[in-house]
Order: C-alpha cells, then structure tokens, then sequence
C-alpha cells in the first residue's frame, strides 16, 4: 500500500457555489483531487496524513482572476510570469488569464506557446493566456485566433492595447470567436472620447485642470457591444465596467438573454476620484476611478450578480514608469495581494452574501474561461483557498510579492485574507501546522 | 440671498477686528495654488505688493533677498512670467537661475523628480515651477526640501497671475468686493481662469465666464461662477472683463471652426465693447492676440489695463518670493514701517 498522502481541510465553512453547498465541512484530499466533502467530523482524521485547521476559515474553490497582467515576455522590469503568479497565490488565486499587450504582443500561436512553457517551467499557479483580438492590437485585422487558442489561449482581448474601435472588426471577431467558444473580452472606452483623458470628467476634473475620461467614453462601448452581441450571439465579456448607466446597459442585455457576462475590479468597487487630488499617479488607472454614485452602482451590481466577476486588473508598473506627472503616468495598479480584502469589504458591510462573493471570485470566472476549476466537487482539481474572512493585517510594501509596487493601498489596515492556497492538492501559499 | 447676508456678517465681523493684522506670512513652505489660500493670506500678499510698489518705482532695491538664489523651472515656453519672475527676484537683491526645458536634460529623457533633485542640489532657495502636466508643483513639493512656488501648471492653477490680476482691480475699482469679474475665452484649458475664480470668490467678487461650449470645462457651475455661452448678456454688469488668450496652437478644428469665428462671436470687439459700462476695465494676461479676444481699440483704449497688469506682476511675484524665502525679514520688514513706503 502506498504511503498516505492524504489532507484534510477540517473545520471550515465551505462554500462552493457550484455544488451549492454552504456548510461546515471538512474536506478530504488525495492525489491532487477532491475527494470527499462531508459534515464536520464525518470524515475520520485516520484517512488522512496531514491535517490543516479551518476553523473560522472559509474553505472555498481557488480563486480565479480573469483579467491580470503578467507584462512577460518584454516587460520583465515590472512584472514577470513567475513574480506575478508568486503574487496570485499569495492572494488565494489558483488560475490567473493573462492579458495580450506583451511584447511582442500576443497575436500569433507562437507567442502563447512561449507564455505557456514559461508557465509551465516557472509559474506558481495555473496561467490561461488571452490571445490578442487583432494582429499587434493594431485594430485592424484579426489575430491568428484559432492558432493561440491550439497553444492554450481561453479568450481574445485587445485590452491594454488600444480598444477596438472599429466596429466591424469588433463584429467580425464575435463572429469568429463562436468556431471556437471562447468569450471576446472587451476593454469597452471610445478611444476618441478618451482622448488625452487622465481622470474621471466631473467637477473635480475641472477643478484640478486635468483632461477628463467622460462616462459616455464606456456607456457607449458598451451598448455598442451589447448591440453586437445581439447580432453575433457570440460569448462576450465586459473587462472592469465601472459607469451606473453602462450598468443599466448590461442589466438590460442580460434580461434579454444575451450571453454577456462582465467584471468589476476591487480598486473601482473601493476607490472614488476624490483620490485623485493629491496627483498621486497611483490612483491613475483605465478606466479611471469614478464618482462616488458610480462606485455605490458598482458595489450594488457585484453583489446582486449583474456583474458576474471580481478580476483584479493586475496591472505592474516600475517606478520609472509611476513616478512622473500625473497626466503623463502609466496607469493601472496591482491587485493580486489586496483583491480578496478589498472585496470582502461589501461582505462585512452586509451588501453581499459570502456565496455569492465566491462565486464572483470561482465559478462565474471559470464559466467565461471554459475551464474545469472553480469548485470542490469530488473529483475535480484540489485547487483551494482557505480563506480567514475576519483576519486582520496591515498591507505594507514588504509583503508585496510582485515585481511592482504600484499599490495605492499601501498601508491600509484590512479584514480578511488568504491564509492557504493549494494547487492540484499541493499547498503552495501558507504554512501547515 | 443666503450668499449676500453671510457675506455681510463677515465684514461686520472684520469692522471690529481690523483684519490685516491677523496675518503675517503663509501657513506652508510653498506657494502652490490659489485655493489653498485663505482670504488673510491673499490680503496680506496683496498688502505686501503694495508697500514694496514705491520702492520699485523709485528703482531701489529692497534686499530681501539679499544671498538667496530663485531657479526658475520653466518647462513650458514662457517669456513674460519667467522675466517678472527674474525681476521680481533681483529687485529684491536675489540672484537667479533660469532653467529651460528646451535646453535642458528633459530632452535626454530625464524625469521631473531627478531634475528638480539635481538643482535642489545646487542648493538654491526657492524654485518657481512651470509646467504643462497640471498638479507638477505639488507633484515636485513633495519630492523636494525647498519652497516651490507654482509659475503656472497645465490648465491647473497660476496662483501669481491671478494675485496680479485681483493686485490690478483693486488698484482701479477699490476692492473687488461686490465687484463683478467677466472672464471670456477658452475658459477649459485655462489655469488663469481658475485661479483668478478662487482668488475673486474668496474676497466676495461675484465671478461669470463665458466661452464656446466646446471650451467650457465641464459642469461649470460647480466653479462657483455664473456662466453664459455667449457674451452679450454678460457685458452690462461686468466691472471687469478678462479676455483669455486663443492658443491658437492648441486649437483644433473639433473645439472651435476658425479663429475669425472665434473673432465674430466672442471677441471683445469695439461694437461689444460698446456694452460696457464706462467705468469698466479691460483685462488681458498675454500676449493678445490682436483682433481674435481683443479689437485692437479695445486693447490700446482708455479702459485696458493690460500694461499694468505686466507692472503689478512684479510686485505680487517680489511679495510671494519674500514671503516663502525670508518670511521673518519680511515681517520685520513691514513691521519696521516699510508699509509707508
């Protein structure tokens, strides 16, 4: 008999939206696989070699973030596939999807090839790239899409490029995508009506004196692509929508039946623009940081499901490309570390219900991705988070595993943080004992 | 109604406790933007510009400065601020640097923050920032010891520009309390007009703009200002009129279709001008484009003020260059009577 390997996650809430379970329970792996979840103390101690505490602890499937920027290859300066997959576990992420604005770009099969076998050979979690939408993100013409997705590409995204703006490529691309069922993820922002824009557009932009991103710039990117949708019936997915009337967009998209799904990033469900009045180039992103109506919008539509998904937008940037005037600063922040204290905030403030704070973090994204993760039933990957909803704990920059330290939340005390996360059975952040 | 009373208590408050003696220097190190000051701080800035204005038309010098070193930081093409700067910082006996960015290591590529480290290694004792990129100065202020005073940053702030405008008011009008301001031009991209809207605000003016809707920022009334897309109705009351400058290189055929459209309808034209109240003065910070935001009857007319503004701007920038470098000789400056002149 061979020696027992076996672990048992004992004591914890597990939470599973996709087996609907919401219970103490302990759960029994072997072999890399879930094998058992059964009522506290159901399953016998003896069955298992190891035993790792829950108690106070959530025990849920390994997060999965559909939307983060591991900059390799090219930009190896602020981010690599290694220190941001070191990062993704560290935030209780079993499976991150990679963005395409690499360089070179992620447009052809053997870009993801190299993305794949440098995740294999380095990456502390599971890494699903995202093919380019078009050759370069040129907008132009269409990427080798069948190609990356042979080689492991689960989705197709201009995003961090430049967003489409001519609608049909847009269409066509939609159109391409069914031969293959994966989603088109759409950064939604008229890039015209963007323009030179650093910030939201609002009093406070006027104020400030710096060029404003207004809401339309989104609302209508994003009735353009439910208008798409409509027409191709393709797999589409809204990238960090963040306006209250682009909401209402996908609100009425998603009455009508229409397979578009959509996500909010932690920064933009915390943050409004009154951040902005320091010139903190932290606080830049894209889309920017909105009004606080917009932020109460986004909160309500995470936590009743018209937002189908938390994704971080992980977005490393060096000091050299931060540390500048506002208007000419990178934008984007990491979010790999904070994303699940961020969030668990609009569960301690009562607006959200933990299942559905896992399943926007679980099964909604593994949906959109196509891939077997994101739940604990018996059989599948034991890929898992021990999740401690009420630890408290300070975000310092020392405990920043990514190569970027582009946070604006450095120094915020938090509620609630990944205390394990396993891959295929094996802890990989977190220590037993 | 509500504004008029509460304005009222406020001077007869001030009646009882003359005002100007409460203040006597700046509560920061840096003079960064005209909204973080306070009323005190304006007055005593616009009092300070005064008692030095009969030294500076006797051509004395007032040794303030005396040893200390003004780097002008111009990252931005500018002619007038950086000479009134440069003036203002010799006639208080200082010396200056000039640094611009045409000539200097921007273009290499190096950052904001490793230049102004690099002069701030030089020791100098102030640095007066101009800047495209609006928030730079504070940007700046907080990566560097020395006091940063903002020559004007993006369409931000230009906290001089518009002490030397209010300095100019007063001086015709009296105060501006009351006293009714009409800005006209590309109110948008204009760091002008919004530091004049917070100085004037803060000293009881009532404020209006107007512009091309295409160059209104965007929900002007939460600047606190009245605001009208054409100029006609605006022109009866107006005690003052600023006309802002057209850059006509920034301009694009989206914002506005031609210059001479621009000319037609928003132009302070001699007929327009005609409106007017006769005791109206014309303001202009510069340079005028000629027939485009001024007729050039109107610029050269009775009514301009224009070239006073250029004047005044020295002593308000000698005001606010004494009070971030020296303020204890400042205050004992005034106090030992240099306000008699």
């Amino acid at each position: 008999m061979a020696e027992n390997k076996a672990l048992l996650i004992k004591g914890g809430r597990v939470i599973d939206p996709a087996s609907e379970r919401e219970s103490l329970a302990d759960v029994l792996i072997d072999d890399g696989k879930i094998i058992a979840v059964d009522d506290p103390g159901k399953i016998p101690e003896s069955r298992a070699a190891r035993v790792i505490d829950a108690a106070g602890c959530w025990v849920v499937p390994g997060l999965i973030d559909a939307h983060v920027h591991l900059r390799e290859p090219g930009f190896e300066y602020k981010e690599t596939i290694e220190s941001g997959t070191a990062a993704a576990v560290a935030g209780g992420f079993t499976s991150v999807a990679c963005m395409a604005n690499t360089s070179p770009v992620n447009d052809s099969p053997y870009v993801t090839a190299f993305i794949m076998e440098k995740a294999r050979s380095t990456a502390k979690c599971r890494v699903f790239p995202v093919g380019a939408l078009s050759k370069g993100m040129r907008g132009e013409e269409l990427a080798e899409i069948g190609g990356m997705i042979s080689e492991g590409a689960r989705a197709i995204s201009d995003d961090g490029g430049k967003p489409v703006m001519n609608s049909y490529l847009m269409r066509k691309a939609m159109d391409y995508v069914r031969a293959f069922d994966v989603p088109v993820i759409s950064h939604a922002e008229d890039a015209h009506l963007v323009g030179q824009g650093a910030m939201n557009e609002s009093a406070l932009s006027s104020e400030l004196g710096l060029r404003g991103n207004p809401d339309a710039a989104e609302e209508i990117m994003v009735a353009r692509e439910v208008a798409l949708c409509r027409l191709t019936k393709a797999k589409v997915h809204i990238a960090h929508i963040t306006t209250a009337v682009a909401l209402e967009h996908l609100r009425r998209a998603k009455d009508a039946g229409l397979p578009i799904t959509a996500e909010a990033t932690p920064h933009h469900l915390t943050l409004n623009e009154e951040s902005i009045r320091a010139y903190n180039s932290n606080f830049k992103m894209s889309p920017p940081l909105r009004s606080r109506h917009d932020v109460e919008a986004l909160r309500r539509a995470v936590a009743d499901g018209v937002v189908d998904m938390i994704a971080t937008d992980h977005a490393p940037h060096g000091i050299i490309d931060k540390a500048l005037e506002f208007d000419l600063a990178a934008s984007g922040i990491i979010g790999l570390q904070t994303a699940v204290a961020l969030a668990l905030k609009l569960v301690h403030d009562g607006l959200m219900k933990p299942m559905r704070f896992v399943e926007a973090f679980t099964s909604k994204p593994a949906k959109l991705l196509g891939i077997p993760y994101g739940t604990l039933r018996p059989g599948s990957a034991a890929d898992i988070a021990v999740i401690d909803p009420d630890a408290g704990w300070v975000f310092r920059d020392d405990v920043i595993l990514s190569k970027s330290g582009n946070s604006p939340f450095i120094g915020w005390e938090f509620k609630g943080r990944a205390r394990y996360t396993l891959i295929d059975g094996r802890v990989v952040f977190g220590s037993e004992g | 109604m509500k504004k008029t009373a509460s304005r009222k208590k406020t001077a007869s408050r001030k009646k009882t406790r003359p005002a100007a003696a409460a203040v006597t220097g700046l509560r920061k190190l840096h003079l960064l933007g005209a909204a973080e000051l306070s009323e005190g701080e304006i007055r005593f800035l616009l009092s300070t510009a005064k008692a030095f204005a009969p030294y500076v038309v006797r051509g004395e010098t007032i040794p303030l400065l005396q040893g200390k070193t003004v780097v002008n930081l111009f990252f931005e093409n500018s002619t007038r601020t950086r000479m009134s700067f440069e003036l203002a910082t010799r006639k208080l006996a200082g010396g200056t640097l000039n640094f611009a960015a045409s000539t200097s290591s921007v273009a290499k590529g190096e950052t904001l923050i490793d230049t102004a480290k690099n002069i701030e290694a030089m020791r100098p004792h102030c640095l007066v920032v101009r800047h495209s990129s609006a928030g730079s100065p504070w940007f700046l202020a907080s990566s560097v010891g020395v006091p940063v005073v903002n020559g004007g940053d993006g369409f931000h702030e230009h906290p001089t520009q518009a002490l030397l405008d209010v300095f100019t008011m007063e001086e015709k009008l009296g105060t501006v309390k009351g006293k009714r301001v009409v800005i006209i031009g590309d109110i948008a991209h204009s760091r002008v007009a919004r530091s004049n809207i917070h100085v004037l605000r803060k000293l009881g003016a009532s404020v209006a703009v107007c512009s091309p809707p295409t160059l209104m920022p965007p929900l002007p009334e939460t600047l606190g200002v009245d605001y009208a897309e054409r100029p006609e109705g605006l022109l009866r009351d107006a005690d003052v009129v600023m006309a802002l400058r057209i850059q006509l290189e920034r301009q694009n055929k989206m914002q506005i279709p031609s210059v001479a459209e621009y000319s037609q309808f928003w132009g302070l034209s001699r007929d327009r001008a005609k409106l007017l109240k006769p005791s109206a003065i014309i303001m202009h910070p510069g340079p005028v484009n000629r027939g485009v935001e001024l007729d050039p009857e109107v610029a050269d007319g009775a009514n301009s003020v224009i070239l006073d503004q250029v004047f005044n701007g020295i002593l308000v920038r000698m005001a606010v260059l004494a009070a971030v470098c020296n303020p204890d000789g400042l205050r004992g400056w005034l106090s030992k009577g240099g306000r008699r002149g």
